[in-house]
């Protein structure tokens, strides 16, 4: 059961090259980590470290593969030859709008109002491809095309706004722009609201809590611990 | 790419697979008081005292803080103020705001709501406008808005979760506020996980006694932060990426008059002067306290702590440091990253490397975690990992077990395809944790208004303590946020119609590096940081400190 403190894989060294030029790092690194292994200090194209935020697109191939693959490096594992290169800055067009005056049912597609360019999809599935978080772009800006506000929205949801899409859009779609309007359209508009929210929200407003909480506020330590632990706790729901 | 578990990991995972179905539906007991004091006192790395120091200069000189954050607050500025000059005014705003995360944001729009117009704010941020904390926080955010629940229960949860050391009166705006933030997200279209009547979904978190966690998938904070930028950006609120604050401004009358900023690429400095100022800068995951790994974003680096600090402010609780219990112990790649609470909010059990359950799943999370480290530490019950930290297995098969095949990937995409990247299947196989450095639980003093002791300046969110006491509860951070971020945003709005500034100064920072000397400090740190080191041992070592020229 115990493991063999492998001394031998630690040292094992991969060969990159960033930007062109040649460093070898540790297996096992992230392209983020050996980035940094190498003495590079990032200001831009590194956020949160953890797949979130897309700020660590990253272009590269491999030696023996035509193909450019798209991804985070913070996400990713380094390989043996791989060339490199990361994108610290994506200037896309972004549409403003006023979400109180954005009702799709006062628009004949309210997205394509705000992104025409989304008519000119051309179906190549490109920015499927560099999606990093496999999402189904294309899809989306299909849905989009045909007006289906929540499809755009349930099938965009997992998007970290990386950019990579738009970048290797031959119809300059601004896919994660106009995607990021769908979901606030879909949850505003098409979702209906809590009505427990509106009740709760009403009740405090009326200050039926006021007196309870000042209580509490007010109350030495020793009576609000004894209260705590005796307060019940709901295990299933 | 690593893929998958080594052979030997394999075995242990078959002993967790043996004692599923008798662990399935029990639950141990939550800890009494005394057994939760003697887990923490023994095994919680707060409890230590070789990690921790007094601070010796500043207006919360005596308390005490972790070794690696005093050490932060008694290092020089960044900046000599003798060669700063502080009549040329770059950006002259009614708020300037210092952080461009969740906090940050909320404040901006409130400010804005309040009645100042966009124009007349700035948003200063190290990195890009959005990159925080706040963008990773996967579980959700709790509001008592069910028939069963109540801002008083909410309230009751957070203070014995914070073991009552918390600030009442914050407490109370935490709790009373919340639903009324839930509201304003409904209002901008955020997307919850509701139910088809559209009441929202909602999980139960550790230490809280009702089913009161509202999330969006486990991208929750990221779509909070996202809806947040995107209605900023809707309203043309003026952001400054790339450009922290390096210390607060005064003026002669006393009051924080805005910052000193700095474009990170060129180094040029930026005077920033504002009627009202408010820090919204975060945590300080990336000091890596004690040498934790971290759940936290590259830039949380304690900036807006020290700057508020050296400006006057009073700081709490920095004590105590938030260990989240579920850190990722493997593969290598991906240690110290978040692996949310709602995998135990969903039915996940902890278990060791016979099988066995040793912890009720929802402690508070100070208390779950400090089990977590017994029980690999104090029992010898953890699994080693190839580059030998150790960790205990989190049953995630058990949610699918419990709710129906599919529930991980609808509920949980973000940890799937986190594990999937490196050859791992949670629906299939458990994921070894061990808990991971996750939140400032403490930080600048604040009043329920969001203002702090220093006239001019406000805050809001990780940076400011009180909220959580010594230990914040899963999906009180989130609710921090926006409920602090709103009120220091609306109240920096009022002040800054009722203030006129007077001269700008440096002599606070002239005043503490004074302070330095005379408590016979030496050092050569500077702080704020801005930005970890990672760079490679070898290679600083051949660094050449020159500067190229064009």
């Amino acid at each position: 059961m115990t493991p063999d403190k492998d001394e031998d894989n630690k040292e094992e060294m991969v060969e990159i090259f960033v930007m062109g030029k040649r460093y070898e790092v540790p297996k096992g690194l992230t392209i983020m980590t050996a980035l940094e292994y190498a003495g590079y200090k990032f200001t831009r194209g590194c956020g949160c470290r953890g797949g979130f935020c897309g700020a660590c697109s990253t272009v590269y191939r491999t030696e023996d593969e035509y193909k450019l693959k798209m991804d985070l490096a913070c996400q990713t594992a380094v390989e043996d030859g791989m060339f490199l290169v990361q994108l610290p800055f994506m200037p896309a067009v972004r549409e403003a709008y006023d979400i109180e005056e954005v009702d799709p049912e006062e628009h004949d597609n309210v997205l394509l109002d705000y992104y025409p360019e989304v008519a000119r999809c051309v179906s190549c599935n490109t920015c499927t491809k560099a999606c990093p978080q496999d999402i189904e772009v294309m899809d989306y800006v299909q849905a989009a095309l045909r007006g289906d506000i929540e499809r755009t929205a349930e099938l965009s949801f997992d998007c970290i706004q990386c950019g990579l899409c738009s970048i290797r859009c031959p119809a300059d779609i601004k896919h994660y722009h106009m995607a990021q309007m769908a979901r606030r359209i879909h949850a505003k508009y098409n979702q209906p609201e809590s009505d427990e929210l509106a009740k709760r929200v009403e009740e405090i407003e009326k200050g039926e809590y006021d007196e309870e909480m000042e209580k509490l506020v007010n109350m030495e330590k020793e009576k609000l611990k004894k209260r705590y632990d005796e307060r019940d706790i709901k295990e299933e729901g | 790419m690593s893929e998958g578990y080594p052979d030997y990991m394999e075995e242990s995972i078959k002993k967790v697979e043996e004692t599923r179905s008798e662990r399935m539906d029990k639950t141990p007991d939550r800890m009494d008081p005394d057994q939760a004091d003697e887990v923490l006192n023994n095994f919680h790395p707060d409890y230590r005292e070789e990690g921790k120091k007094e601070i010796e200069i500043g207006p919360s000189t005596g308390r005490k803080a972790p070794t690696e954050v005093a050490e932060m607050l008694e290092a020089h500025s960044l900046i000599d103020p003798s060669e700063i000059d502080l009549s040329q005014v770059d950006y002259d705003v009614d708020v300037l705001i210092v952080g461009g995360g969740g906090a940050g944001t909320v404040a901006a729009l409130w400010a804005v709501e309040e009645g100042i117009d966009p124009e007349d704010i700035l948003i200063a941020t190290k990195l890009r406008h959005g990159d925080s904390n706040s963008m990773m926080a996967q579980g959700g955010i709790q509001v008592a808005d069910r028939e069963d629940d109540s801002p008083i229960r909410h309230y009751l949860d957070a203070i014995g979760g914070g073991h009552f050391t918390n600030e009442q009166e914050l407490v109370k705006a935490l709790t009373m506020d919340a639903p009324k933030v839930l509201d304003w997200h409904e209002e901008l279209g955020m997307m919850y996980d509701r139910e088809d009547d559209g009441n929202f979904t909602e999980l139960p978190g550790g230490g809280t006694s009702r089913y009161r966690l509202h999330s969006a998938g486990d991208y929750t904070g990221m779509e909070l932060m996202r809806t947040l930028i995107d209605e900023a950006r809707n309203i043309d609120i003026p952001v400054q990426e790339f450009t922290p604050a390096v210390e607060l401004l005064k003026d002669d009358k006393g009051q924080v008059a805005g910052a000193l900023l700095m474009n990170l690429e060129t180094n040029e400095y930026y005077v920033a002067r504002a009627k009202s100022t408010v820090m919204a800068t975060g945590g300080f995951g990336r000091l890596h306290i004690q040498s934790y790994p971290t759940t936290n974003h590259y830039g949380a680096t304690a900036d807006g702590l020290v700057m508020g600090y050296r400006a006057g402010v009073p700081i709490r609780d920095m004590d105590s440091v938030q260990y989240h219990p579920t850190g990722a112990a493997h593969p290598d790649q991906i240690v110290g990253l978040l692996v949310t609470e709602k995998v135990r909010s969903l039915g996940a059990q902890p278990v060791n490397k016979d099988g066995e359950l040793f912890v009720n799943p929802l402690e508070p999370r100070d208390i779950e975690a400090a089990a977590l480290i017994r029980e690999c530490y104090g029992e010898d019950n953890g699994v080693k990992t190839p580059t030998g930290m150790k960790g205990v297995w989190l049953d995630s098969p058990l949610i699918e077990e419990k709710k129906g095949e599919g529930t991980i990937e609808e509920n949980l995409p973000a940890m799937v395809r986190l594990y999937e990247r490196f050859g791992i299947d949670m629906t299939e196989k458990p994921i070894l944790v061990f808990p991971t450095l996750h939140y400032q639980n403490g930080g600048l003093e604040i009043n329920a208004d969001g203002s702090t002791a220093v006239p001019g300046l406000f805050a809001g969110g990780e940076v400011e303590g009180g909220v959580h006491g010594k230990n914040r509860l899963m999906g009180n951070s989130l609710l921090d946020y926006n409920v602090f971020g709103r009120r220091a945003g609306i109240n920096a709005a009022s002040h800054a119609k009722n203030t006129s500034l007077g001269e700008l100064t440096l002599d606070h920072i002239r005043k503490y590096e004074n302070q330095l000397s005379e408590a016979g400090i030496e050092t050569d740190k500077k702080s704020p940081m801005l930005l970890p080191e990672y760079r490679g041992e070898e290679v600083l070592k051949r660094h050449l400190d020159v500067e190229v020229t064009l």
